[in-house]
């Protein structure tokens, strides 16, 4: 008789967690599912209820956005800078942090401390002067160039992209390399390796989880970034979140609902399943520490 | 008169979107870690997904939700027999800096439970052992042992509050609402970015961005010099 209003409790917080998990996780999956439903949808759909679901597949949006939104060329673009983002980042912050956290030569506490200070820095707050710059490069290089170089430039694009993200991908890669035994390195050395050899034989296959977390998290940034993008590439090569944009903001004015859901679904796809694929990794990896841009 | 609007409003955006998101983050993270839960991994994937996704998709997502005809909120609503709660979400200036919240709470939940949870796992469970014990209940346990424990934590993570949000807050805006109707929801950068591009006022824009750096910077500083206790080993 005592033990049953105890339990009763129990049983209310238990039904309690539950439904505010459950009220949590439909917040989250509803809005997101609802987008790929309605990018099948029939433009006259989308003046009915809007839970009804889709009367088969209208494939006519992905066909409009990739082909009048011009979303199939800014894949494109996107998937070029991102690899070369990528690429360019990782020659540049691999060797920087293995330096940086082994060696200890003049200046390299300054340059320590200055990597840390840029992870400060906040690309919305750079994303102009960057745009003055570039674009005063291009006036000074005019009588050469007639259509400029800087500006509407994926590579260089890319190059700023990998930028901003080195402080803190050397700051990841350092903290991790300051973990790794040194008696590897110092076996190598005496087998007759040189720094390189030491580096890319040794090193480098050890610091692979590290490095892994570091390609996810700056796969993340640079495909989704837009603010950049958006300020650098005026002309024709968009990236896809910033003719995303420009679908949004044509929703707005004139009413064609399912391409602008379509488009959605183009640039939120590819990083679903890739987190689909390494979720664990990537929830895991947070606890490397970070701060989010 | 425009800075001091966008001023109130990023205050208001970065106070509400780091205590609401802050005291589900920890709720959720307490949940996930401590109660035996079916499917506790299946949740913590899908409250991480926000956290992956492009701030534009959002945008179009929460522009979805919130639109007023065929919004999927003002649908629940009708579907609730709640038609007093209809609103028009993103076209009312009193409401709109609420919506925005919305979103952006939305977004960060997953992110700092992730983050939590990684801190309440390395507590030792033999502590809530003791504690049960004792005859402390879940509630006691929390606050006495969770809070403590992670209080570090929750310090650092009161940091990226404020620079997330002032940085999402106009990633945001600039995609969802362009800092309408009538700027009532014009944050800090996004008056700074309309101001230096859009007005080519360049000198005044970046002046503004001198002026929130050094601002978010100093709130950071204060804000974890009041929250200083004593770091707990264990």
């Amino acid at each position: 008789m005592k033990k049953s209003p105890g339990i009763r409790t129990e049983t209310l917080v238990k039904l309690f967690i539950y439904v505010a998990l459950i009220a949590l996780a439909i917040s989250i999956v509803i809005p997101v599912a609802w987008v790929f439903m309605a990018s099948i949808k029939e433009n006259e759909a989308f003046y009915k209820n809007p839970w009804l679901l889709p009367e088969g597949f209208h494939w006519q949006n992905f066909i409009e956005a990739f082909r009048d939104a011009k979303m199939g060329d800014y894949l494109i673009n996107s998937v070029m800078v991102t690899t070369l983002s990528l690429l360019f980042l990782l020659i540049v912050a691999l060797p920087a942090a293995y330096v940086l956290s082994r060696f200890e030569f003049w200046g390299s506490r300054f340059l320590n401390s200055f990597v840390k200070a840029g992870l400060f820095i906040n690309v919305s707050y750079i994303a102009v002067p960057i745009f003055l710059m570039l674009l005063s490069w291009d006036a000074s290089i005019k009588p050469f160039l007639d259509d400029g170089l800087f500006l509407n430039n994926r590579v260089v694009l890319a190059l700023i992209y990998a930028s901003t993200a080195l402080p803190f991908t050397i700051y990841l890669l350092s903290s991790y390399f300051q973990t790794l035994p040194s008696d590897f390195e110092e076996v190598a050395a005496i087998d007759g390796a040189g720094y390189f050899r030491t580096m890319f034989t040794v090193m480098l296959p050890m610091a692979m989880p590290s490095i892994i977390i570091v390609i996810l998290f700056n796969f993340l940034l640079f495909w989704n970034e837009y603010i950049l993008a958006l300020t650098l590439m005026p002309g024709e090569n968009k990236t896809l979140p910033v003719g995303l944009l420009n679908l949004l903001a044509a929703e707005r004015a004139a009413v064609n609902y399912g391409p602008m859901y379509a488009g959605m679904v183009i640039v939120m796809l590819p990083t679903l399943i890739l987190y689909i694929i390494v979720q664990k990794r990537l929830t895991q990896g947070m606890t490397v520490g970070g701060v989010k841009g | 008169m425009d800075f001091i609007q966008s001023f109130q409003n990023s205050i208001l955006l970065i106070v509400l979107v780091a205590i609401v998101t802050l005291v589900l983050a920890v709720f959720f993270a307490a949940i996930l870690t401590n109660e035996k839960i079916v499917g506790s991994n299946f949740f913590r994937v899908v409250f991480y997904i926000p956290n992956i996704l492009s701030i534009v998709v959002i945008a179009g997502i929460f522009s979805a939700v919130y639109d007023p005809e065929s919004g999927l909120l003002n649908n629940i609503f009708s579907v609730l027999k709640l038609e007093f709660l209809k609103q028009k979400w993103l076209g009312n200036q009193e409401i709109v800096i609420y919506s925005v919240a919305g979103a952006l709470v939305w977004q960060a939940i997953g992110y700092y439970m992730v983050m939590y949870m990684s801190s309440m796992a390395s507590i030792p469970a033999s502590f809530y052992e003791a504690a049960a014990l004792e005859g402390a209940g879940k509630f006691k346990q929390f606050t006495s042992i969770t809070l403590p424990l992670i209080w570090n934590n929750i310090r650092t993570t009161l940091t990226f509050y404020i620079i997330s949000t002032i940085n999402l807050s106009f990633l945001l805006v600039k995609a969802m609402t362009g800092g309408g109707p009538d700027g009532s929801t014009e944050v800090f950068l996004s008056y700074m970015y309309a101001q230096a591009y859009g007005n080519s006022t360049y000198g005044y824009g970046m002046a503004i961005g001198v002026v929130v750096f050094t601002f978010s910077f100093a709130l950071a500083a204060i804000l974890s010099g009041i929250t200083k206790r004593d770091v707990l080993e264990y």
